[in-house]
């Protein structure tokens, strides 16, 4: 499993909610594509055009309130964003995005202290972010559970190691 | 502990336990403990999983996990309700493929478009989740249940693929917050203004993680509809469930669904991570401004701002006590020149009662429109969006931008009688000046 990521940070504020992320008028699909495309459209429409993947995402308190819909997240991975970090999360996407294997660490203070465009370093494995000027900022450990799930690549490859299972699709 | 509904054996035996919460005692009993305390990680076998339109994209998941088999078709809840009547072709498909799912699988409760209504509430008039049952839906408002004394939480797809195939979910026990409400409420001022309060004083992620529990005489004396709406916009606290302990009015409002249930409610030395005691004594209205449920006015405060819109509708006001209290307001009324009032009931149910009692007619008379029961208009889906730069005022749960249509539109956020209020004079209204 990869542990270390490196990219361009993308900064947002507190509340970001999943009506911010993508819109309802785009969940009438499955694709995944769709919901790329019109990421965060309704804070900037140029966003996911200019999105590079290894981007990371920092953000503040509370960060995908609101929906239970997963293709927030969706939307954010497919893109190619390979973490987001903040100062919390809210507890639906919380395990929706660790359920697709998608990184999303809680790390407090870090928010204020990068800008837009700032190369964040992430160390998963040893609970550690950096930033340009060499800070670094400590982070609570995923709960173990919660690792594993992550180390298996989400929860759909992990169930299937755990009931001997073989995707149909 | 009095037994409910004639003596006979409690579906879900209590196990002796001191000092715990109602979450707490639900998710001890779903994963077979003695006791649990919060912070534990625990997997719990659900007593019903729920689902509407996100079955589509649980499919997904759910057919790389690959058991082929749901893990008991009579555990599942199957409705539609963000795209009801389909508004596109591709909606059309989307529920071709829930039907064929369920009838496959063999889901008998599966309820066809005609047979629909917001899951929340269809879960809630048709008697399927009671008091003790850890209960998974595929919808952050699944909160609302928990109102007849069960743990119901939200999930996302990928969740509920996994609920699909196991019939489990792993889950940290939730630390408890209190919130406890005495006094009795202002004129023309119902739950809906207490829940905003509430969340307007403690912020929109004060529970974040966290049960949250209603207690006080305040909460005793709520019918069920308005413990639902309490229950329903703990989502907008960030909380886990919402929960109100089962009484005689729980017990009333489930006695048609024949089951049969032991009351549960908190321990008294029950630990909880923190109370709040909100004293709402002769409080009046309330109104959640643009964009943030916790952005919190009383409605003096916001009255003369025009309105474009006014919608009553979604799981969390649209109930027959919510359309009688728009019918009282409306009759011999008009609705204002220039303004449109949207009513959807949550459910079809709730659709053939306002028939019956000629709330429609009253509706209609006063130029207001009434629809099918949806979600759409609540999430910005369809059957009513909100343009650019109008302003709404809206019985909903959430105003987060773009939340109803387009991002620069505003959403107020406010009860079935500030509602209708405004929809007669065209700006927010104090509904007890009408």
């Amino acid at each position: 499993m990869q542990t270390r990521y490196q990219g361009r940070a993308w900064i947002f504020g507190d509340d970001i909610s999943t009506d911010h992320i993508i819109a309802g008028k785009y969940l009438g699909t499955t694709d995944s594509r769709v919901f790329a495309e019109h990421a965060f459209e309704a804070v900037d429409p140029t966003w996911a055009k200019n999105v590079r993947p290894g981007d990371l995402i920092v953000a503040g308190a509370n960060f995908g309130c609101g929906s239970s819909r997963e293709q927030a997240p969706v939307a954010l991975k497919t893109l190619g964003i390979s973490a987001i970090l903040a100062n919390s999360f809210a507890r639906i996407f919380f395990r929706n995005a660790i359920n697709l294997g998608f990184p999303v660490v809680e790390c407090a203070g870090l928010r204020d202290r990068v800008k837009s465009g700032d190369v964040v370093a992430l160390d998963l494995a040893g609970g550690e972010v950096r930033i340009p000027s060499g800070e670094t900022f400590k982070f609570t450990p995923l709960p173990p559970n919660v690792l594993e799930i992550l180390e298996a690549g989400g929860l759909v490859p992990k169930l299937r190691k755990e009931l001997g299972t073989k995707s149909m699709s | 502990m009095a037994m409910f509904i004639g003596g006979a054996a409690p579906v879900h035996p209590p196990v002796p336990m001191t000092g715990q919460t109602m979450s707490e005692k639900v998710l001890a009993r779903a994963s077979h403990a003695e006791s649990v305390r919060p912070g534990q990680i625990i997997d719990g076998d659900v007593d019903l999983l729920y689902m509407h339109e996100m079955l589509a994209l649980a499919l997904l998941p759910f057919n790389e996990i690959g058991t082929m088999k749901v893990w008991d078709p009579e555990k599942i809840v199957v409705t539609l309700d963000h795209w009801v009547p389909p508004p596109t072709p591709e909606i059309a498909k989307m529920h071709q493929t829930i039907r064929d799912f369920c009838r496959k699988q063999g889901i008998r409760r599966f309820h066809d478009v005609g047979d629909h209504g917001i899951v929340h509430q269809l879960i809630a008039e048709r008697g399927y989740a009671h008091p003790w049952d850890l209960v998974i839906g595929s919808d952050s408002h699944t909160n609302m249940v928990g109102a007849v004394g069960a743990f119901a939480a939200g999930i996302g797809a990928t969740d509920t693929a996994a609920v699909m195939a196991k019939g489990q979910l792993w889950l940290r026990v939730p630390e408890t917050m209190r919130v406890d409400i005495h006094g009795t409420l202002g004129e023309r001022t119902g739950a809906k203004d207490v829940i905003l309060k509430v969340i307007g004083t403690t912020g929109d992620d004060a529970a974040r993680y966290a049960a949250v529990e209603f207690t006080g005489p305040t909460v005793d004396a709520f019918p069920m509809n308005e413990r639902f709406v309490l229950c329903n916009m703990t989502t907008e606290m960030g909380a886990k469930v919402g929960m109100i302990a089962a009484d005689d009015v729980t017990k009333e409002y489930l006695a048609h669904s024949g089951h049969e249930f032991e009351p549960i409610r908190s321990d008294d030395d029950a630990t909880f991570l923190r109370t709040f005691a909100f004293d709402v004594d002769g409080m009046g209205p309330q109104v959640a401004c643009p964009s943030n449920p916790a952005n919190l006015k009383p409605v003096e405060d916001v009255a003369g701002t025009k309105i474009d819109v006014a919608f009553l509708g979604s799981c969390t006001n649209a109930r027959i006590e919510d359309l009688r209290i728009a019918a009282e307001l409306l009759r011999g009324e008009r609705v204002a020149p220039g303004v449109r009032f949207q009513i959807t009931p949550a459910s079809q149910i709730i659709y053939r009662q306002a028939l019956k009692e000629g709330l429609v007619e009253v509706f209609m008379d006063a130029g207001a429109t009434f629809t099918s029961s949806t979600c759409g208009p609540c999430f910005g889906g369809h059957l009513g969006t909100l343009a650019g730069d109008e302003v709404c005022i809206s019985s909903t749960n959430r105003n987060y931008p773009g939340r109803m249509g387009s991002p620069t539109a505003q959403v107020y956020l406010a009860s079935p009688w500030t509602v209708t209020a405004s929809a007669i004079h065209g700006e927010i209204t104090d509904p007890r000046k009408v």
